[in-house]
């Protein structure tokens, strides 16, 4: 057993039982960060607090949402949104922090790939980071059900239904999946509970993931400059902060993050109080319908570009595409064979596959909500093999890549 | 090192409004068909060219015209010879009380109602005389003098005994004009009325029975239920809202429902009812909203402010 002595101060008995001051050392004061890293470096910490904002919005909600299929519209729209002081401010806050989360997820990603951050020792920031995509979608979906109106319904029906996985028939693993035939009680409390519960709890497990897998390779930045760590940290020690290549996490990198947190904290209340429709899908203020399938069933903007690479094909080629684009994004690590880690400014052809990747999925998610009709098909078909045909053209076009 | 933070900054901010703009604005403009407003002007109509006479108008609306076999007049002490329920019953529908008809329902569209229900109401397609499809509401057919005068007449009465425009609430707009068929449970109300506390429960299953009733005779009359309009403000624009009171026909064609004929400034009306419905916080959103903002710019400063003193030192 460890020796303990009588504690000289508070802080000094809990450094005996918790390490705090060596705790605090290693996850802020000598947490080190490159200095020449710009405001996208900051997009965690907004992950993190838009993270918490929902955690928190979704807590009070918890408190009035009743998961019954005869109830939860009107507990929403009546109980939450009329009865509770400022049960519609939790709500507009939590539809606004859902949809906006996934437009930092999308910068995060980009920043990404523009920069290269997911090689070299970076791959498991990569993957679970997509993993973390993955189950924010799930749990954004699921969510999605809650309310119990017409496009939760009917998305509920659609995606459910692709797991019958087209000339397969798998009718039995829908019904399994729904726990009914068709979208009903059961299918409303075993996505309850995944929205509340078990999802939650994976994303917060990765969360953790996510910055371990942060902590060996350290933080990339944006010149793809190798810095020597160790050295760097012993000049700053000594005083030349200046001099030094990298900063503090607490406070020196932490103030800048605050300060990007603010100027988004503007722009997110904005939306929440002044434009929230973009998040709050009209269709879903009907309450559920098994007998009138809406004129337009659509998914939220993020799966748009996902859905218009299932939408153009045929059945089964189209669930083929769709299973491509869910697992493409997890090897990039290896299918970008440049031994470069540098931003995608200085990596020639590269760089002109990036922006095409980048249009290509803002086309996608344009004619993913568009109806499917005349020159919007069209595009949408050439957007989405355009998609597959820039994955497929990735390793060759990195392969002779020079090192820089 | 040049700061290239601006750039990054108008690239961000660029890709992301025009996705917006491609998955909102853009993609709503496609997929709903555009209506334009006739600013309830109900310019199909004939105008009235009579000047009416109010006294003649009591006269026939009491007498000749018929019209309180059927309709309540209760301002004028002309009770319902039935109830709802049972009207409904026979007519399909609750025949409105005229105490308000005169400032609810533009004058051109009210004369045109008389002579001929079909037509203003814009049924026609659901109410062919021709193939013995009679509408429920007996058309006027003169009471032996100038037909047009004599309803020029009755819409003078008609609007003499109704409130004044600044009598008139949301909430009566919404109950005389949408009411007998729509439900707006979060407002408590019923097509046969407010739902009144009941202390036992017995009676107010009794009341659930005579809503259901008088339901089953609006299926058979419409189709189908109409729509409970508690959360419509949500599930529907303004503008919408506005062109569906003025046709329906215009946003849905051939529906069941009626042109409604209901005055510009009535139709604002039911659409406040509506917001007031579906959208009760609206003026406790704007002022913590600004409240909110006001903060956040405070922080957003200090933040700044905070950063700039902790990296003075790392330059």
């Amino acid at each position: 057993m460890a020796h303990f002595t009588k504690a000289t101060s508070v802080k000094d008995w809990l450094n005996q039982r918790l390490a705090v001051e060596k705790i605090e050392k290693v996850m802020a004061s000598e947490y080190w960060i490159p200095k020449n890293i710009n405001f996208l470096w900051a997009m965690g910490m907004i992950l993190a607090i838009t993270f918490a904002l929902l955690l928190v919005s979704g807590i009070f909600l918890l408190m009035y949402y009743n998961p019954d299929v005869n109830l939860a519209f009107d507990s929403v729209n009546y109980t939450i949104m009329r009865e509770v002081d400022f049960g519609w401010l939790w709500r507009h806050v939590h539809g606004v922090a859902a949809s906006v989360v996934f437009l930092v997820i999308y910068i995060h990603m980009f920043t990404g790939i523009y920069y290269g951050s997911y090689k070299k020792g970076r791959e498991m920031i990569w993957l679970s980071g997509m993993l973390l995509f993955v189950t924010f979608s799930a749990e954004a979906f699921s969510g999605y059900m809650l309310p119990w109106g017409q496009m939760s319904y009917w998305a509920g029906m659609v995606i459910t239904n692709i797991f019958s996985l087209g000339g397969l028939h798998m009718d039995g693993l829908v019904e399994w999946i729904r726990g009914d035939y068709v979208p009903a009680q059961a299918f409303l409390t075993r996505f309850f509970m995944l929205h509340v519960f078990l999802l939650p709890l994976a994303i917060m497990g990765l969360i953790g993931l996510h910055f371990a897998a942060l902590r060996i390779p350290h933080v990339n930045n944006q010149d793809g400059e190798e810095i020597d760590f160790d050295a760097e940290a012993k000049k700053y020690l000594d005083g030349d902060k200046a001099g030094s290549k990298v900063m503090r996490f607490a406070n020196d990198f932490m103030s800048k993050d605050m300060m990007v947190v603010g100027i988004y904290l503007i722009f997110f209340f904005y939306l929440v109080f002044y434009n929230y429709g973009f998040a709050m899908d009209p269709v879903n203020f009907d309450p559920a319908n098994g007998l009138k399938t809406p004129t337009h069933i659509y998914p939220e903007w993020y799966f748009l570009w996902s859905y218009e690479i299932l939408r153009p094909f045929s059945i089964n080629i189209g669930l083929m595409a769709f299973g491509f684009a869910q697992v493409i994004f997890m090897l990039l690590p290896w299918l970008d064979r440049s031994p470069n880690a540098v931003p995608a400014s200085r990596r020639g052809k590269f760089k002109i596959w990036f922006w095409l990747l980048l249009v290509d999925m803002i086309v996608l998610t344009a004619m993913g909500k568009l109806p499917p009709q005349g020159i919007f098909s069209t595009i949408g078909l050439v957007a989405a093999l355009g998609f597959i045909a820039l994955w497929i053209a990735l390793p060759f076009i990195t392969m002779n890549e020079k090192k820089v | 090192m040049k700061n290239k933070e601006p750039l990054i900054l108008v690239v961000v901010v660029a890709f992301t409004l025009l996705t917006y703009w491609l998955v909102e604005p853009f993609a709503h403009s496609q997929m709903h068909k555009h209506v334009e407003s006739e600013h309830f002007a109900y310019a199909d109509l004939a105008k009235l060219t009579k000047d009416g006479d109010v006294a003649n108008g009591k006269v026939l609306v009491t007498g000749a015209a018929a019209c309180a076999g059927c309709h309540s007049i209760t301002k004028e002490g002309i009770a319902a010879n039935v109830d709802a329920v049972t009207a409904a019953a026979t007519y399909g529908v609750n025949p409105p009380d005229l105490s308000n008809a005169g400032v609810l329902f533009e004058a051109r569209f009210l004369a045109d109602l008389i002579k001929n229900p079909a037509h203003a109401l814009k049924v026609e397609h659901k109410f062919d005389a021709a193939k013995g499809q009679m509408h429920p509401m007996v058309a006027f057919y003169g009471a032996g003098g100038d037909i047009d005068q004599e309803i020029a007449d009755i819409v003078a009465y008609l609007q003499s005994i109704a409130v004044t425009k600044e009598e008139l609430t949301p909430k009566m707009a919404f109950e005389n004009a949408c009411g007998r068929c729509h439900s707006m449970s979060y407002e408590n109300w019923t097509q046969i009325g407010e739902k009144p506390k009941f202390k036992h429960k017995k009676d107010s299953l009794a009341f659930d029975i005579k809503v259901l009733e008088y339901q089953d005779s609006i299926v058979k009359y419409m189709g189908k239920l109409p729509p409970d309009l508690s959360m419509y403000y949500r599930s529907r624009s303004e503008h919408f809202l506005s062109t569906f009171i003025e046709n329906p026909q215009s946003q849905l064609e051939g529906t069941a429902m009626p042109r409604v004929g209901v005055t510009a400034e009535v139709a604002e009306k039911i659409i406040e009812h509506m917001a007031d419905a579906g959208d009760t916080k609206r003026a406790e959103r704007a002022s913590v909203g600004a409240n909110v903002m006001i903060y956040i710019i405070f922080f957003a400063i200090f933040a700044f402010l905070w950063k700039r003193s902790v990296w003075r030192d790392l330059h």
